[in-house]
């Protein structure tokens, strides 16, 4: 095998730089838009207290899950020795530093007292799932930081793979710690659900390959440099393994909870008659984000073609939305049965009935801003640090 | 930038060197705007030889009374809340706080009707302080489950957390307030035993006044840890219940005739 050279991004300047600016451009949209809904109030949003957690949440979980995904392309590569992989590993740590930024900055974004986030660093109640993902949060960026450090610099490079397998743990650990989130929330039927954690995690892979997918497509594009097919290949497949095992654990998901007498209701909401939710789960999640994709990534008709690839990418990460979206929004929106045996005739408070939630254009254009914050990140990053390799045509003495 | 070979060191240094100064500024920016907040969740004076509690006899509750809930308002300010201007009333109805709210029940087999009012349950065990980050959300010594809106942060966890959904976020700015009721846009609160009237050696709540004044009696407020208060001699007597009594929560407030 010929050895590789990694070096930086470097395109025409019009290019790049104007595809900085279009993101940056998002970016201060997204920011204005923020300081908008904490200058008034969440009045302006969407939300109420019925729906307290609204489209920023979804925007900023579903950034953080593909964060841990992303890393995955590394963890492989490095610990498990894919040869195929390793030259990928470090932009995938780039790519799981870059999203799980931007799902940060939409997060506390989107928090009541934004201008406090200085209290959160500086108090904190261990028994709170949030206080240790604060510091999942930041050891995940020291520890992949310093895990792309070994991978470009040859005088730590032996430190490679205990490094590698810290930090593969470690976001075994992060995104089983955002799928707690909801794992602590007894009172709430939807959440109520020993497969979350494990589902998260699964959910972390697929975005995640889908988002890596994506961005070595473009960048490899944007800097006219080659990628094999065979190559490309391995990663198409991997990411329908993903994808099936996603909509696996869904089943599994929805199979337990029918078991559950008492979560029937929220059952029948999701998959019968939840209206919207209904819909996003079976035409945004399982059909736009599962079925589709998997026919495009196995039918023999696309077998090398990278514009079935990209688009199974795309569709994988758009159904992945509608997935944290029911997950989120629909979980709230079912009424928690707090009277057993009894109908809720009156209630200033909305007790019983299903709650509405129309997300407004500001939550939006702060969630679409999160994004922006990671290609930027990426875009940044590819252009300083040496990532990517000079060319990943497919290596001749090896044909999968 | 002329140069356009492919061999970026020197701009690659200059380019490094300024997102390094964009990051710092981005980093320390938020420190620069914020504010400074004197956390004091630890009440003084307040003795962990009493837990207060509510007893609600649902029988006594009347249909279409709101005196509690209007008391409560007046009590706390909530009702110097203004709907924000040009605000549509059916968000406003879902973003407004409320701390006590009147729910009518009907059994599903029998038909019989229930009226009863609905706030923190202040439990011994509260799960809105477990989740919350950074202690914002916190437990009395003396039972009272309440937030210190001083260092909350306005994530809403707690109110995900809550199982009687008994916690309101303040959406809108706040115009004014009583000096006994502080709170601020973008925090969280809820009932708080009416705390400002106990600590000023006060033994009952606003809407347990209100309640009386209207002849109903339904509420009664007390120390559940002396034997010798009225509300432990009525809990000895009937029998009562907690609201979700499987999340074995032990609720400072309990209800007769559910
Ligand atoms: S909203 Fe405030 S009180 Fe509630 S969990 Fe967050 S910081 Fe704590």
């Amino acid at each position: 095998m010929k050895t590789l050279h990694y070096r930086e991004l470097w395109c025409s300047s019009p290019r790049y730089w104007g595809g900085l600016a279009f993101l940056g451009v998002i970016i201060l949209i997204g920011l204005v838009a923020a300081f908008y809904m904490e200058h008034s109030g969440h009045y302006v949003t969407g939300m109420t207290n019925q729906i307290v957690w609204g489209l920023p949440h979804v925007f900023a979980i579903f950034l953080i899950v593909a964060a841990s995904g992303a890393l995955n392309v590394a963890s492989i590569g490095s610990v498990f020795g894919g040869p195929m992989y390793k030259p990928l590993g470090p932009f995938s740590s780039l790519l799981a530093i870059g999203l799980l930024a931007g799902g940060l900055m939409v997060l506390v974004l989107d928090l009541g007292r934004a201008d406090r986030l200085i209290v959160a660093m500086t108090n904190f109640n261990f028994k709170s799932i949030f206080t240790w993902n604060i510091f999942l949060y930041s050891g995940f960026f020291v520890i992949v930081g310093v895990y792309l450090w070994t991978m470009m610099d040859r005088k730590v490079e032996k430190f490679k793979r205990p490094v590698g397998f810290a930090a593969f743990f470690w976001r075994l650990i992060l995104t089983t710690g955002t799928g707690s989130i909801f794992g602590f929330l007894v009172a709430r039927e939807a959440y109520d659900a020993a497969v979350l954690a494990p589902m998260f995690i699964i959910m972390s892979f697929s975005y995640g390959l889908a988002f890596f997918i994506l961005t070595l497509m473009s960048a490899f594009w944007w800097a006219d440099r080659t990628l094999g097919d065979v190559r490309l290949a391995k990663l198409k497949n991997l990411l329908g393994v993903f994808v099936g095992s996603v909509l696996y654990f869904a089943l599994v998901y929805h199979i337990t909870n029918l078991y559950i007498t008492q979560h029937h209701g929220v059952e029948g909401f999701i998959l019968l008659n939840g209206g919207v939710y209904t819909s996003m789960f079976w035409i945004g999640q399982v059909l736009i984000g599962g079925v589709i994709p998997l026919f495009l990534l196995y039918s023999p008709a696309f077998a090398t073609s990278r514009l079935a690839i990209a688009s199974a990418s795309i569709l994988v990460l758009l159904g992945g939305f509608f997935q944290v979206y029911v997950i989120v929004i629909g979980g709230q929106a079912f009424p928690m049965n707090l009277f057993p045996g009894k109908e809720v005739l009156e209630s200033s408070f909305f007790d019983g009935q299903i709650a509405s939630y129309i997300p407004t254009m500001p939550e939006a254009l702060l969630g679409i801003a999160g994004i922006a914050v990671a290609m930027t990140l990426v875009a940044v990053g590819a252009r300083m640090l040496r990532v990517l390799p000079e060319t990943l045509e497919d290596p001749e003495d090896e044909c999968a | 930038m002329s140069k356009s070979v492919d061999q970026p060191e020197m701009n690659r240094r200059e380019f490094l060197g300024k997102t390094v100064v964009a990051a710092t500024a981005a980093t320390v920016a938020p420190g620069v705007l914020l504010t400074v907040a004197n956390a004091n969740s630890e009440q003084q004076g307040v003795s962990s030889d009493v837990r207060w509690g509510m007893l609600i006899d649902t029988n006594k509750c009347a249909d279409g009374c709101s005196a509690c809930v209007d008391a409560c308002n007046k009590e706390n300010g909530i009702d110097l809340q203004q709907k924000p201007e040009g605000h549509s009333d059916e968000m406003w109805e879902q973003q407004r706080v409320q701390w006590i709210r009147k729910v009518k029940l009907q059994d599903k087999q029998t038909g019989e009707q229930t009226n009863l009012p609905l706030m923190c349950q202040h439990c011994e065990f509260p799960p809105c302080v477990d989740v919350c980050p950074t202690g914002a959300s916190f437990k009395r010594a003396d039972g009272i489950v309440m937030v210190d809106r001083h260092i909350c942060i306005g994530c809403r966890y707690c109110m995900m957390a809550c199982p009687y959904k008994a916690r309101s976020f303040i959406h809108e700015e706040v115009a004014n307030q009583l000096a006994n009721a502080p709170r601020g846009k973008g925090c969280v609160e809820s009932c708080n035993l009416c705390a400002h009237r106990i600590d000023d050696g006060g033994t009952t709540t606003a809407c347990q006044d209100a309640c009386a004044s209207k002849g109903h009696n339904a509420i009664l407020f007390g120390d559940l840890k002396d034997p010798n208060s009225a509300i432990s001699k009525v809990l000895k007597e009937k029998s009562s219940r907690q609201i979700r009594a499987d999340l074995e929560l032990n609720t400072g407030v309990r209800y007769t005739n559910v």
